[in-house]
Order: C-alpha cells, then structure tokens, then sequence
C-alpha cells in the first residue's frame, strides 16, 4: 500500500516507515487531503481515530498534525503526519469522517490551527474568552494560572 | 346548648345535613389534623418503604428508626429562606402553591370517611370530587407559567396536557359506576358519595366485583388515570427529575415548596378515596355478605383496635431489639413513647361507643392505604413513561376501553 | 468493496451541519437567540434550553442546548470543558512514572482500564514486556472495572429513564468489587493499580477465592437486573428505537465501545488486537442489530456476562512468576511515538505518546472514547423527544472526566 501510494506521489512522501510496529507516513502538507481521500476511498481506512498535533518551537515548520487512521476491514492503523507552520491552515477532514469535527475543534483549541472549511471552528474545551493555546510548548503553566484563574477568576491559586 | 352538641351524635347523618355548623366545624379541622397527619406519615412511610425495596435503611436517625424525620423536614422547609425570582409574575407566583392546596383540601368536604363521618353529603358529592381535584392543574399551569423559566413551563404543559387526557378516561369510569348506583328497584342512581357507597350496600357488592369484569376493569383505568392525575411515577412527567430538574417546582423552595408536597400527598389521598368510595365499598368492611352475624360483627368491630395494638407490639420490638447503649437511651425511649400513644389509641377503640362510631373511618382509611402503597411501589418498580407514550396510554388505551366499558355496563344494567 | 460508503450518512451528516448552523451561532455566554419565523394562526415558537452544566441527568458537567419545537428535538449543541484539567499539558510537565496516576483521574469509573492503557501504551515504547502473571492481574482487575463500570451505566441510565430501584442494586453489587480493589492496592476508585512494566502488588492472600466468590455471587445479580429491567414493558418501550445508530454512522463518527457493538459491528479491541492476556481467553463479543438504546442495554448486559467468563477462567489459570518486568529506575524511552488503544468500558481508549528521549513525555495524547462517542449525541437525538435525550446521553455511557480531561 504504502509503495504504491509512494510510486503515485513520488515526493509527496517524504517518509513511510514502521517503529515498533506501527505504521507512520510523513506527508507533504499541501497532499494531505489527497492523501486521506485516498486512504479513505481506496484503502478502506474508514475510521478517523485521533486527530492531534505536536509543537516543536525551533522548527521552522512549528505543527505536527498527527492523523491516526483504522481499517475495519485490514485491521491495521496508520499515521499519517504533516509538518505546517504557525499561522498555516490545513484542510479539515470533516467532509471524510464526520468524526474529524470535534478532534479537529480540540486541535485548534489547544493549537490554534485552523482547519480550513471546518463547519465550526470554535474552541471546544477552554471558554471563549481564553487567551492562547495552552498545549504550545511556549505556553507555561503559570501563565495559564496568571492569566485566568487570578485575573478573570479573581482567586488566588495554589500554583 | 349541650342538647345542640350531643343532638348530633345520636343522628345518624352528617353534620352538614344535619346543619349542625359546630360540628361542621370540628370535622373541618379533625380532617384537616388528620390529613396533615397522614401526609407526614406517608412522607416516612413511603421513604421507609421505598428504602427497604431498594436495599436500604432510609431515614434512621432523627428518631427511632427515623419517626421524627418528616417533622424535621417540615420544620427545615418552614425556616428556610423565601426565594422568589426576580422576573417571575409575583402575584400568580404566590398563587399558585395556595391554589394547588386549597383544591387538594376542598375536596375532602364529601369524601365519605364514614356513613356519617363527612363534612357534608353533597348529591353532586362525585362531580364536585372530579371538578375540584382536577382544578389542581390550573395551579400547576400558574406555578409553571409565574416561574417564567423553560423547565417549569414544559412541566406545566405537560401537567395540564395530562390532566385533560387523563380526566376523560377517569370520568368515563367514575360514570360506568355511577351506572351501577341506579340498579334499585326505583332506577334512580346517585351522585352522593354517601349514596354511592349505600348502593353497594344495597346490592351487597362492591362495584369492582359488579358484572365481573367489567367493575374490575373500571377499577383499573381509574386506577391508572388517578396515578396520572397525581402526577406520580410511573407518570411523573411534569416534574420527572431527570429531565425537567423538579418539572413546575422547579423554582420554588422552602414553605412555597413544601405546600406543592403536601398538596401533592393530599391529592393521592383524595383520588384513592374516590376510588375507595367508588369500587372498594367506601367505609364498609370486608366480607359483608359471607361473614355475617352478630359475632362476626363483633370480631371485625376489635379490628381495628387489634392492628393499632399490632404496631404497638411492632414498636416494642423495636424498643426490644435497640442497642443497649447510653447512646440509644432517648431513641429507646422515643420509641416507646410512640408504642405507648399506638397502644393506648387501640385500647381507646376497644371502648364499645367508640368502637362502633369509629370503625368505618378505619376500614376506609385501611383501604385508601393500602393504594396508597400501591403508589409507593409503583414508584420502585415502574421507569417513567415518555410524554408520547403517556398520551398513547390515555387516548388510544384507556379511553376506548372506558368507552367499551361504559356500553357494556350500561347493556348489562339494562338486562 | 469498501465498507464504507457514502450514503445515508452523509446526508444525514450534512443535515445536521446545516441545521445545527443556526444554534451553532449561539454565543457561549450571551442569550440564546431564538429562530422566528412568520407568525401564523396556531405557529409555535423554538424554544431554546440549556440542560446543565448543572442537571442531575446529565452525568456531571455536561451542558447541552436544547433546540425544541414543543417536545420535540430540533438540535442541539454540546458544550463540554466543565471539567477540563488540561492532562495533556500536566503530563509534558512529569515524568512517564509521575503521570501514571493522572490516568485514573480521566474515566474515574473505571480507573483500571485508564491505567491499563497508559502502562502498556509507554511499555511498548520503551519495548518491555509485561511477565504473564501481571497480565492476568491486569485482566482480572480490568474486567472487574468493566463490571464496575457497566454498573453504574446500568443504574444510572436506569435512573435517567424513571427507575430508581436498579441504582441501588447495582451500587449494592459494585460495592463488592471496590472492596476487592480496596484490598489489593489500597484505593477504590482512583486505584493507580498498575506500574509501567506490571503490576506493583502481588495478589493479597485468597485473591482467587474472594474473585470467584464474588462471580458466583454476580452472576444471579445480573439475572436480577435483567428481570427487573429486560422485559419490563415500559422499559422497553421507553429504549427500543431511541437513538437509533447504524453501523456506518458510528465509523464515520469514530463511535466505539458498546454502541458499535449495538449496531452490529463485531469489533473489540479485546479480539481484534489483543492486548494484555486477552488472547488466551475464550469469550464472545456480543452484537446488537438495531443500534438503538434497548440494543445498547443489551450489548452491555451481555459483555457483563463475558466479562464475567473472562474473569472465571483468567482466575483458573493464573500463573506464577514475577509481577514486574524489568524496567529502568528512570524511565527515558528512546525518541519516537507510540499510539496505542485497549478496549476501555466506554470504547477505544487510545494514548498517543512522543518520546524526545528525556525523562519527560514529549507530548501525550489521550483519545478518549466518551470524547468521540458524544459527538454522536447530535445525531442520535434529532427528530426525537426531551426524555429521549436524557436516555441517549445516559446510552452514550459518557463520563465527564474523560470528556473534558
């Protein structure tokens, strides 16, 4: 599968490779909806699991988005990662698996990164009103008790 | 002036066709004690009996096996902060908890206790049970529109939705036992609770045993529709806790809340005194027919002395099985106490007068509670039906067969 | 052939996108706007609730705005984060050991199985195998969890729909299990019952006895329940055809756990990809047809019983041996990640975890099932009626810790 998806976009992958068992393929991020369509369409990867993301600040491309795809029918995972930078967005995978809806929101909310065409793109488990996005690695935690909990809760923390 | 109070006794009607206003009077407020006292008591009971089906204790610390619980209940909500909305209507708001109450108490006026123990024996005595207990929604529809917040309303629409669909099932049940009043020789029926309960004496019967099965099964829809008109579980939409919160109480607390309770009991203690006047022979005992004679007279005359000695000697177990510890000294106490009043209430019934005079309030009041419990043990085993469902039940169920029933019974009457 | 094709589903997924539109603008602290159209002799007005955060049928936290044209769903919205802890975040702050009883915190009602996967997911990158004997520890205690947590679905769904008695029975019987955890490490419900490379405690004395016992005493418990729920005509007129799910509806929507099974997809991780000591037992997977609420019962009811199975022959043969492998005092995996998932109560509870070689996860992901499984909620409610939504919510087995994190 992953030679044929390789003899079909040639540099789009730069990587596909197994560690410790797993399967993983590191894509170019302008193929991603390709890609996921056809592992979708074609190699019956119908159930999106996990949508998530790392930060790695002295990249240059600073996101990794991580999407964690199953087989019913082969029994078998993949992941398939893209590197984009801040300020970047991605196309959403909502059209492909529905499920993509909420995972995609908590990336954003813990990311800041947008999915384009997302029917809500809004913040899921933090308030409205919160500022930053808490799972960057330049967001400390005693910012978050700093910024929220002492000015907009008003209450002194045990932090 | 003497001669004006003991005249009543010596008569064998109710004080208000007598037109003695005195005793009018002291029944108006011995119905009153007395229902506030049977509301406390089904507030333990029914938290004690519904406990011990669920595997549980229930209240076991204020009192002896928690006696005292309901009173201090009562006491919490009295003394408790009077929280009114600030965008609620104020007038209907405060309305609505009295409006509630005052039907749920109103319609005790005829209920028939005894053949002479009612306020007063009205010819209308059933339309006017069925038209004031069911003006009880009219409240619930105020408490839920005053509130002016979504739970409480969707619990009154549901309330008053109920209510109409139920009545119509009710009334026709309530009408195929009227029927039955009328097979006399004269042909005339009655609507005197009094006079409906005197018919089954008549004909020695009990309505719900009258042209088996058809009493039966108008036992039962009646049965089923005044589980809906009290709003209680199975068909507890308006205030289904698990979706509506509290349903039209939602919004009211302390003394407000506490007269929706008691309206509420009082209420189930109404309708089942309906259905007990109606079906299960009012005040008279069992097995009038077969267990005749002066000796059978005699021993169901000692009964109701003997069950209060009965849970005189439950409390004294329980005096006897307590813990002997200092620690249980006034729980022990207590609850002798309270064996003591029980057993001195059964020896008071063994006293030939009052034996006599009061055994048809114990046979009525042995026969509303037992469905009483029935209400509580529906509550234990029953999940809730859904509002769609409940209207199915009402519509396309029990009115039809009410209908059904209602033509037979009318068929047969004739016959 | 792909299993999975576009047909009802997305339409019905794009209908519910469009339609959920207009509640969707709904500021999360502003008013709720309300949709009106033109007035009409006898036209009723949307009326727009919000059932919690604090709603004694919600399971916790969890607000979901109601959009209702009488009785009658038109939409809803969830929002969650009530209780959100940020893990993620506290776990790039730990060392792999010093988050492991993070974990239990997540599904609180079953802890163990939080557990499970975390030890198992950072084992495999670190490349430790757990000794045999502290596999089947850890599927003893993992059912008994599933047990426990079926238990409390059971009661508490029960309650939701208007029966009050099953609570106490089940919480009667899952007290029996808590007291088993009790013993064996110490705590009941956040029970941190397992270390990364096995278990930290031997069984105590009469472990096998206790757990035997307490299956012979269960298995009429569950009788019990079914008796009093299975065939009860309100019951089942009150679950069947509720919140009906179809097996493709639930992939596209990454539903798992006893809700796929209800729909009729034959998939648990148990089988699938065998984990712990799974692959030496003999068990069934129960499977529904209808996907509806009475189907979910069913499911449940039934994994209750393999559980039970699982549990009786995992105790026949417990081996012996030592109970921890060998693993480093500091735990620093080489750089990489590891995705891995077991088959909690709720559904697949995965950990995606990023090792940069330090002490430290790089990154840890949770996926958790109660997460996934609630965006269905939208779905299965549509068209139906408010007590329906609080049976779905409680049919969905969802815990808010886990939700929110």
């Amino acid at each position: 599968m992953i030679a044929k998806l390789k003899g079909q976009y040639g540099s789009g992958i730069h990587e596909a490779s197994t560690y410790l068992g797993q399967n993983y393929m590191i894509v170019e991020s302008a193929m991603i909806p390709e890609i996921l369509q056809i592992l979708r369409d074609e190699e019956q990867f119908d159930y999106c699991v996990d949508i998530t993301t790392m930060h790695y600040p002295e990249q240059e491309k600073q996101f990794e988005i991580v999407w964690i795809l199953y087989s019913f029918a082969r029994n078998e995972r993949i992941r398939v990662k893209t590197a984009i930078a801040d300020g970047e967005e991605i196309p959403s995978a909502v059209p492909l698996w529905p499920a993509a809806n909420w995972l995609e929101r908590e990336v954003y909310d813990m990311f800041g990164i947008r999915f384009q065409g997302h029917p809500d793109m809004k913040r899921i488990l933090l308030p409205d009103g919160w500022k930053g996005h808490p799972l960057r690695k330049d967001y400390g935690i005693i910012q978050q008790d700093r910024d929220w909990v002492q000015i907009n809760l008003g209450i002194e923390s045990g932090q | 002036m003497l001669d004006y109070i003991t005249s009543y006794l010596r008569s064998d009607t109710t004080p208000g066709q007598a037109g003695n206003i005195l005793w009018a009077v002291v029944y108006i407020f011995l119905i009153f004690a007395g229902l506030s006292v049977a509301v406390i008591a089904m507030n333990w009971l029914e938290r004690k009996i519904l406990a011990h089906m669920q595997v549980r204790l229930g209240p076991m610390r204020v009192g002896p096996h928690g006696l005292l619980q309901p009173i201090a209940d009562a006491l919490k909500l009295l003394i408790k902060e009077d929280i009114m909305p600030a965008e609620a209507d104020k007038f209907v708001f405060w309305m609505a908890p009295l409006v509630v109450v005052m039907t749920a108490f109103t319609v005790f006026v005829v209920v028939p206790f005894g053949a002479t123990h009612a306020v007063t024996d009205m010819n209308i005595g059933i339309l006017f049970m069925v038209g004031v207990s069911s003006l009880s929604v009219l409240g619930i529809v105020m408490a839920g529109w005053a509130s002016n917040s979504h739970y409480p309303l969707i619990g009154a629409l549901r309330s008053s939705a109920q209510m109409v669909s139920y009545e119509i099932a009710m009334g026709l049940a309530v009408v195929s036992a009227i029927l039955m009043t009328s097979l006399n020789s004269a042909g005339t029926g009655t609507l005197s609770m009094i006079g409906i309960v005197q018919a089954q004496q008549a004909q020695h019967v009990w309505f719900v045993f009258k042209f088996f099965p058809l009493g039966m099964i108008a036992f039962f829809i009646f049965a089923i529709a005044m589980v809906a008109e009290t709003n209680r579980a199975p068909f507890d939409l308006p205030e289904a806790e698990s979706e509506l919160t509290a349903g039209f109480h939602t919004e009211y607390s302390g003394f407000r809340w506490s007269l929706f309770f008691l309206a509420e009991y009082s209420a189930m203690i109404a309708v089942s005194s309906i259905a007990v006047t109606l079906w299960l022979g009012g005040w008279l005992r069992p097995f009038s027919n077969s267990l005749t004679g002066d000796t059978w007279e005699m021993v169901f005359s000692l009964i109701p002395g003997l069950s209060f000695l009965a849970f005189a000697a439950m409390c004294f177990l329980g005096v006897f099985r307590m813990p002997k510890h200092r620690a249980f000294r006034m729980q022990t106490m207590g609850l002798a106490g309270f064996g003591v009043l029980l057993g001195g209430i059964g020896l008071l019934l063994f006293v030939p007068p009052v034996r006599y005079r009061v055994q048809d309030i114990f046979w009525f009041s042995a026969k509303v509670a037992i469905s009483m419990y029935m209400y509580i043990w529906y509550r234990g085993t029953f999940p809730r039906y859904r509002f769609d469902q409940l209207m199915k039940v009402g519509w396309k169920v029990l009115l039809p067969l009410g209908i059904g029933v209602l033509v037979l019974t009318a068929g047969v009457g004739v016959l | 052939m792909s299993f999975y094709e576009e047909t009802t589903i997305h339409k019905r997924m794009d209908a519910t996108a469009g339609a959920a539109g207009s509640v969707k603008t709904i500021d999360r602290t502003s008013h709720l706007e309300l949709d009106h159209h033109d007035k009409t002799f006898l036209d009723t007005n949307e009326l727009v609730i919000n059932m919690g955060p604090q709603h004694p049928a919600t399971h916790g936290v969890l607000r979901v705005i109601l959009k209702l044209d009488g009785e009658k769903v038109l939409g809803t919205e969830c929002v969650i984060g009530y209780l959100h802890r940020g893990v993620e975040k506290i776990a790039e702050h730990r060392t792999y050991t010093m988050f492991n009883p993070y974990v239990d915190r997540m599904d609180y009602v079953a802890a163990v199985s939080n557990g499970l996967g975390y030890c198992e997911a950072v084992e495999k990158l670190l490349n430790v195998q757990a000794p045999p004997r502290a596999n089947y520890i850890r599927v003893i205690l993992t059912e008994l969890n599933r047990l426990a947590s079926h238990m409390l679905w059971l009661g508490t769904h029960a309650l939701d729909i208007g029966a009050i008695t099953p609570l106490f029975y089940t919480f009667r019987d899952r007290e029996e299990i808590l007291k088993i955890f009790e013993k064996y490490c110490g705590a009941r419900l956040t029970t941190h019952a397992f270390r990364i490379g096995g278990c930290s405690y031997e069984t105590y004395d009469g472990f096998e006895r206790e757990v035997v016992n307490f299956v012979n005493f269960v298995t009429p418990k569950i009788d019990e329940y079914e008796e009093l729920l299975t065939t009860n005509r309100i019951w089942v007129e009150r679950t069947k055809g509720v919140g009906p799910i179809t097996a493709r509806e639930c992939v596209a929507l990454g539903v798992t756990g006893p809700v796929l099974r209800a729909s009729g997809v034959k998939w648990d991780l148990r089988k699938a990809q065998p984990y712990a000591a799974y692959s030496d037992f003999d068990f069934d997977i129960p499977v529904g047809e209808n996907g509806d609420t009475y189907d979910r019962y069913l499911v449940r009811m039934q994994e209750m019983r393999q559980s039970l199975r699982i549990i009786e022959q995992a105790v026949g043969k417990i081996p012996a041996g030592p109970i921890m492998a060998k693993v480093p005092k500091v735990i620093k995996p080489a750089v990489g990640e590891i995705y891995h998932s077991i088959e909690a109560p709720k559904g697949e509870l995965g950990y995606f975890i990023v090792s940069d070689g330090s002490t430290q996860p790089y990154r840890i992901r949770v996926r958790p099932p109660s997460f996934v499984n609630l965006q269905a909620l939208d779905m299965m409610v549509r068209g139906q009626l408010v007590a329906d939504v609080i049976a779905v919510i409680g049919t969905l087995d969802i815990v808010l810790g886990e939700v929110d994190r």
